[in-house]
């Protein structure tokens, strides 16, 4: 599949995603510049994590402004797949391509460390790989993650099945929201959601961290072997 | 024409910076303090000089850029003053 990590000023998990999907799952991948006016044949668009824009104004709305950007708008409304990560998360809801806002982490501080969430959804193009009830370990890197919406809004995002994946203890257990397990205060455990159409994923957690056995953890590899159409036999090859 | 543009954490949503300064203020001998919350304000010099056109254009920014709606209010004051040269 031919896959496109977006650089902006200030990215930094850029070089990561993009290891994963040439290096480890020998996909055709190329850097995509946000000031470039074309997704030069992409099939799936990542925004990777960072501080795009040095976090002015808000985490990623600068971000969602780029010319690159209309064009990603384009593809996920065509129905092409975006991932965003981390940072890529909070440009995609400030694209308004997925619902919900992100706010400073319920403790203040910026939070490095390793979460277990639940994977809620194994039907979509990101998650095929996975199983539903599945409890994955992953790094969050990050001081905005801190997931709210109106209860409203919450209750239609969870009717619709848009929670992909959930912030639980390490038995996949629910957490409260200031639990310590769930490490930002974010609504309802919420650390990854879709849109009603499942083509678009963002997610606070960094499956590019552990996508290789050298790195600690190969829970985060599935994401991209999906993504990618891998699942089978590549993802084993790759493990 | 200056304006000013205010932008908040909107009331029923829990401010967790807010909620850090009150406490701050509690401990240093502060009391009395409900609740505060922490927002940004924006000095903006437009070439406008007709109010209302002004006001519609910061409604624009404001919607658009300058504050998110789902989890931020703003307020938009003119203040009538020539712009700084």
């Amino acid at each position: 599949m031919r896959c496109g990590v977006v650089m902006f000023p200030g990215s930094n998990c850029d070089h990561d995603v993009y290891h994963v999907l040439k290096h480890v799952l020998g996909q055709e991948t190329r850097f995509l510049w946000h000031q470039d006016r074309s997704l030069k044949g992409t099939e799936l668009v990542v925004l990777p994590g960072g501080f795009s824009y040095g976090d002015y104004l808000r985490g990623g709305a600068m971000a969602a402004l780029s010319p690159l950007m209309a064009k990603v708008r384009e593809h996920a409304e065509d129905g092409g797949l975006v991932l965003g990560i981390c940072n890529g998360f909070q440009i995609l809801l400030e694209m308004g391509l997925l619902p919900g806002a992100m706010r400073r982490n319920r403790n203040l501080r910026f939070v490095c460390k390793d979460v277990h969430v639940r994977v809620e959804r194994d039907d979509l193009p990101f998650t095929h790989a996975y199983r539903k009830g599945q409890v994955l370990r992953m790094p969050v890197a990050h001081a905005e993650g801190n997931y709210e919406d109106s209860g409203e809004h919450l209750d239609a995002l969870e009717a619709a099945g848009q929670v992909v994946f959930r912030y639980v203890s390490p038995d996949g257990e629910p957490v409260a929201e200031g639990d310590g397990w769930n490490p930002n205060g974010s609504a309802r455990g919420i650390a990854g959601i879709t849109n009603e159409e499942g083509n678009v994923l963002g997610m606070m957690p960094h499956p590019e961290r552990v996508s290789e056995t050298i790195l600690g953890g190969t829970d985060g590899l599935a994401l991209f072997a999906s993504a990618v159409g891998a699942a089978g036999e590549l993802l084993e090859a790759a493990r | 024409m200056r304006a000013t543009v205010t932008v908040y954490p909107r009331r029923e949503i829990l401010d967790p910076q807010g909620k850090a300064i009150r406490d701050a203020l509690a401990r240093i001998g502060f009391e009395g303090v409900d609740a505060v919350r922490a927002g940004k304000s924006f000095e903006i010099d437009l070439e406008a000089d007709d109010p209302k056109v002004a006001r519609e254009l910061l409604e624009e920014m404001c919607k658009k850029l300058l504050a998110n709606p789902v989890v931020e209010d703003y307020e938009i004051a003119l203040d009538g003053k020539e712009a700084a040269p």
